[in-house]
């Protein structure tokens, strides 16, 4: 059944571009029924551990394997849902009409690659395949930036190809130099057989390096801001959500599978740094900017310093006493919980921006006075939204903070604590910056008449901000099953 | 052996002259002639690869490995060539601009 997540996307994303006018529902359906398959297999994972597929009946060694965790459930579940959320967005956005520019002509086939391209990498069980789905993820990713009508989007997109080109020709030569020592591609043979030594150490580099571009962690996040802005709405809302948690997926299932020998606590701190810089940088730099959408893209960097904070925590080495797995567990769930949260509201939060942008026909902060009262409901997602960001209870980013302090507490390691604490000031300063705008009363100069926003823009938006909130109050269900296929238990 | 060393040292020569032209050159076609140099030399080193044993038979996984890098290369370039275009026809450029986002 799960070869489903990755089949009905991709068949659904031809037949979206043979069927021009029928995109938008084919669009909604394949999502919906996205949905609905990775519900159940989650439950089943739940119930009876990782699943495993083999696709054709060939096997590991030659054919291949699509594989079903805990972590790989939970990141379905958050991928599908913001597909869900977008494409409804997506619908308003992109109204039906003559014009096939106007009503999104290309991005429902592009959406659809996108999805099933994260999908596959979500299961794929080997180092190969895990390269083929994610150059899908980057090749859809910058085509869907260029649908932008913005006139920084084709630089901004070209940008992010070379450097996505270069990071994937690293990744290459690492899977390369890795079949060439151990024969094998199998993420899970590979892990018994990896030793330490220079081809090792060095395809390690490769890749982490690759994917720490992918992914835009400081200092290598010089792309992101300009794409992730200019794209149209829901585009960005998949970019900052999605296309970021898929690279930092694979990264932390490298470094706590096959990896895991060979990277040091050295290497692990190096990386806590580097988030650290991007906690930083990427708050300040949202701080200063007077456009709306990127300040949201810049937030992005800043969150993607917290995702990578795990990190340090399951590098440490194992020590004797008891306490270790369970800091290492807090650690694990706070980092991949935070990934979730944050992919919810990040979405939630660049839809409700598009809203805005969509009735205003402008990004400009200062622009966006008393908005509230024209568009309560999309006020009030970015709201809760932004609450998720900054971490305030109840939300899934106070879950995710509260467990990755508990960790940085328990370890020892208690810098990262006060990193985890300044970030959340500065991501306040930033969101309650803009939420002071939007609730202003001051008479705003809108002389300009505001756009209708269709309600389906206002509502997908809100969903999303709702479901981070619900993360926060409903906790063991995602933890539960995150656990299934837990890379440090008993070890 | 030996003969497995050279290619995989020519590799790296390949590998590190297109890393180096894509990060100096500003020309879009130039960046992106250098990133194929660079693939072109990670796939000199997956078919050394597959020619490391002394066996007359090849090993076919890099093979394919290198058939499939191939098709993404190709594609990519194809993308990266229709925005280098398209940002000539819309501006007149043919470099990325430097300036900074207000």
């Amino acid at each position: 059944v799960i070869a489903l997540l990755v089949v009905l996307p991709l068949a659904a994303g031809v037949g979206a571009l043979v069927a021009r006018r029928l995109g938008r529902h084919i669009a909604l359906l394949t999502v919906l029924a996205c949905v609905a398959v990775a519900v159940y297999t989650a439950l089943q994972t739940l119930r009876a551990g990782p699943l495993v597929h083999r696709l054709g009946g060939w096997g590991s060694p030659l054919g291949i394997d699509l594989r079903m965790d805990g972590l790989a459930a939970v990141m379905l579940l958050m991928s599908t849902a913001v597909g869900v959320a977008t494409i409804v967005y997506a619908r308003g956005y992109y109204p039906p009409t003559g014009d096939e520019r106007a009503a999104g002509g290309g991005f429902w086939p592009l959406c659809l690659l996108l999805i099933g391209a994260l999908n596959a990498l979500f299961l794929s069980g080997d180092l190969f395949n895990l390269y083929v789905s994610l150059e899908l993820v980057s090749i859809s990713a910058v085509a869907l930036v260029i649908l932008s009508d913005d006139e920084t989007a084709l630089p901004a997109a070209m940008r992010y190809l070379l450097a996505a080109f270069v990071a994937s020709m690293l990744y290459l030569a690492a899977v390369g130099l890795l079949y060439a020592a151990y024969g094998s591609l199998d993420l899970v043979a590979l892990g018994e057989r990896i030793t330490r030594e220079p081809a090792a150490l060095v395809a390690v580099a490769l890749i982490s390096a690759a994917l720490l571009v992918k992914t835009a962690l400081f200092p290598v996040h010089f792309w992101l801001p300009r794409a992730h802005a200019a794209a149209p709405a829901p585009v960005s809302a998949l970019l900052s959500s999605l296309v970021i948690t898929a690279s930092y997926y694979l990264f932390i299932r490298l470094w706590s599978g096959p990896f895991t020998t060979l990277v040091t606590p050295v290497a692990g701190q190096l990386i806590g740094w580097l988030s650290t810089g991007a906690i930083v940088w990427g708050s300040i730099q949202a701080l200063r900017q007077q456009h709306l959408k990127v300040m949201i893209a810049y937030s992005t960097v800043a969150q993607i310093g917290y995702l990578f904070l795990l990190i340090p925590f399951i590098t440490a080495l194992p020590e004797p006493s008891a306490g270790a797995e369970i800091w290492r567990l807090q650690a694990w769930n706070g980092g991949v919980y935070h990934a979730m949260s944050h992919a919810l509201a990040k979405a939630a939060m660049f839809l409700a921006a598009g809203s805005i942008v969509h009735a205003l026909g402008s990004d400009r902060i200062v622009g966006i006075s008393g908005i509230a009262r024209q568009l309560p409901i999309t006020t009030y997602a970015f709201g809760i939204a932004g609450m998720t960001l900054i971490g305030l209870p109840p939300s899934g980013g106070f879950v995710a903070k509260w467990l990755l302090l508990s960790a940085a507490i328990g370890s020892g390691q208690w810098w990262w604590a006060l990193v985890i604490l300044i970030g959340g000031i500065l991501t306040a300063g930033y969101i309650f910056l803009v939420l002071g705008q939007e609730l202003s009363l001051a008479e705003s100069d809108h002389e300009v008449q505001l756009a209708p926003v269709p309600r389906s823009m206002e509502y997908a938006a809100m969903a999303l901000a709702l479901v981070a909130l619900i993360l926060g109050v409903r906790v063991t269900e995602p933890l539960l099953l995150l656990r299934v296929g837990f890379p440090f238990a008993g070890g | 052996m030996i003969r497995f060393l050279i290619f995989a040292c020519g590799a790296a020569v390949l590998i590190a002259i297109g890393l180096h032209g894509a990060i100096t050159r500003r020309h879009l076609v130039r960046q992106i002639l250098a990133l194929n140099v660079m693939s072109g030399g990670v796939f000199l080193l997956l078919i050394a690869v597959g020619a490391r044993n002394a066996d007359p038979e090849p090993d076919p996984v890099p093979q394919a490995l290198v058939l499939t890098g191939i098709v993404v290369a190709v594609s990519v370039s194809g993308l990266a060539l229709a925005i280098a275009r398209a940002i000539h026809a819309r501006t007149g450029n043919t470099t990325l601009s430097e300036e900074e986002l207000e």
